[in-house]
């Protein structure tokens, strides 16, 4: 991210966000921590073909933030530029799930929770594209080509790990169960949707054709659909796990000691 | 009033800027310039697109346009982003996918399911027996391929 930075005096207060910005926020919020968790795969995928893989789906996912973190900057109105949002913004205040913040584990733990979020990503820029807000249109438009790539690519490892060696099948299951305890946040209600009728997506209602998806790719894979009995909840009003203070720490860092920097 | 050829002549001199990350391409035969205007008080509006969301040339190209422009005389321009309709690979003129093959890139087929007739030729030797190696490749909009004929790799720009 460049330019000038933003004029934000850093007293604005999420909790007051108006729906419209509290929305955009959180989606971009799951698109940045997303891009973040998957650079850190550079130099350590298993093959040089995975590192420029997963690198490319968060430079997608990086893209993606930064369309809507620059709207929801805009939505606000308090003068906030991309990088005030990613960099000067601390963890209460981050609305992203906590699917997104949580540690990479293994390869196979990556790749269960790629399948289960692009999945997830499929359905909803897809119903956003016909948004009644014209600008989160035109970023889901562009989204939803980019999230089914990645979501192909997901699936194409889950079968071939999954429907693998014995080893190969009991790391991708472990990956499944170790990310699952997350899943179910992604379609928990979500109050704020109520007051953007045609803006927003409800999350509720993506679930259904989300389930046949990854059901049909588990089942060809010889997977299991995990049963969690925990079931994380809160990263939508800023409650996080103590990942994300790490996460934060590294992303904001550089700008937080160099204010403004640029190269 | 501006006249027509003002703008024939100034999308001209924007659309022959190359790709950065394509270079043997311009922006205009790749489908990134969408629009070029010159209002009533002389300001060159340029308007281009980012093939993904985050191709990382849409800084260059901006700079690289509006130095374009200045060389040419036109110091009172802007570059807008617009992301809607959202770019397609169908958009590559046949000049562009032309110029890509003949540089060792294969071009595009056509967006939406393909038939075996028109699967990935290798750029070099032009045999259609060929395999994709890495879904991903040095670019958001390429991926890697390799030539079963010749045995040489080769970069391919997925379509899209």
């Amino acid at each position: 991210m460049s330019g000038e930075p933003g004029t934000w005096d850093g007293r604005a207060d999420s909790a007051t966000l108006e729906p419209p910005t509290e929305y955009v926020l959180a989606l971009a919020d799951d698109a940045l921590v997303l891009a973040h968790r998957l650079g850190e795969w550079i130099a350590s995928a298993p093959q040089l073909e995975e590192d420029v893989a997963l690198a490319n789906i968060g430079l997608d996912l990086l893209g993606q933030a930064r369309s809507l973190l620059t709207y929801a900057g805009e939505l606000e109105g308090a003068g906030r530029d991309e990088d005030d949002l990613a960099y000067l913004r601390d963890e209460r205040d981050f609305r992203n799930l906590q699917i997104v913040e949580r540690p990479n584990g293994d390869f196979g733990s990556t790749i269960a929770r790629q399948l289960a979020f692009s999945a997830y990503q499929v359905e909803l820029y897809g119903r956003l594209r016909s948004s009644d807000d014209p600008t989160l249109a035109a970023v889901a438009g562009k989204a939803i080509k980019e999230v089914a790539y990645h979501r192909d690519h997901a699936t194409q490892w889950v079968l071939r790990l999954g429907d693998g060696t014995e080893e190969s099948h009991r790391r991708m299951q472990a990956g499944l169960d170790e990310i699952w305890p997350y899943v179910a946040e992604i379609f928990d209600p979500w109050p704020v949707v109520d007051k953007l009728v045609g803006v927003g997506v409800d999350p509720t209602t993506l679930r259904d054709s989300w389930s046949k998806y990854l059901s049909a790719v588990l089942t060809e894979a010889t997977l299991t659909m995990p049963e969690p009995t925990f079931h994380g909840r809160g990263g939508r009003r800023g409650l996080h796990t103590e990942a994300m203070g790490y996460l934060l720490a590294e992303m904001q860092h550089l700008n937080r000691a160099h204010p403004g920097a640029t190269w | 009033m501006v006249s027509a050829p003002a703008v024939v002549e100034v999308r001209a001199v924007v659309g022959a800027v190359p790709d950065p990350e394509l270079p043997v391409i311009t922006i205009e035969d790749l489908g990134v310039l969408r629009d070029v205007r010159i209002g009533p008080d002389g300001r060159v509006v340029v308007e281009i697109t980012p093939t993904y969301s985050g191709c990382p040339a849409m800084d260059v190209i901006r700079a690289d346009v509006l130095a374009r422009l200045t060389e040419c005389g036109y110091q009172d321009a802007e570059v807008r982003l617009v992301l809607a309709p959202a770019w397609s690979t169908d958009w590559i003129s046949d000049a562009g996918r032309a110029a890509l093959r003949e540089h060792g890139i294969a071009p595009p087929h056509p967006a939406g399911p393909v038939s075996l007739k028109l699967s990935v030729r290798c750029p070099l030797c032009g045999s259609p027996d060929t395999r994709e190696v890495s879904r991903f490749g040095s670019t958001a909009c390429k991926s890697l391929w390799t030539c079963r004929s010749c045995l040489e790799p080769f970069d391919h720009v997925k379509a899209l």
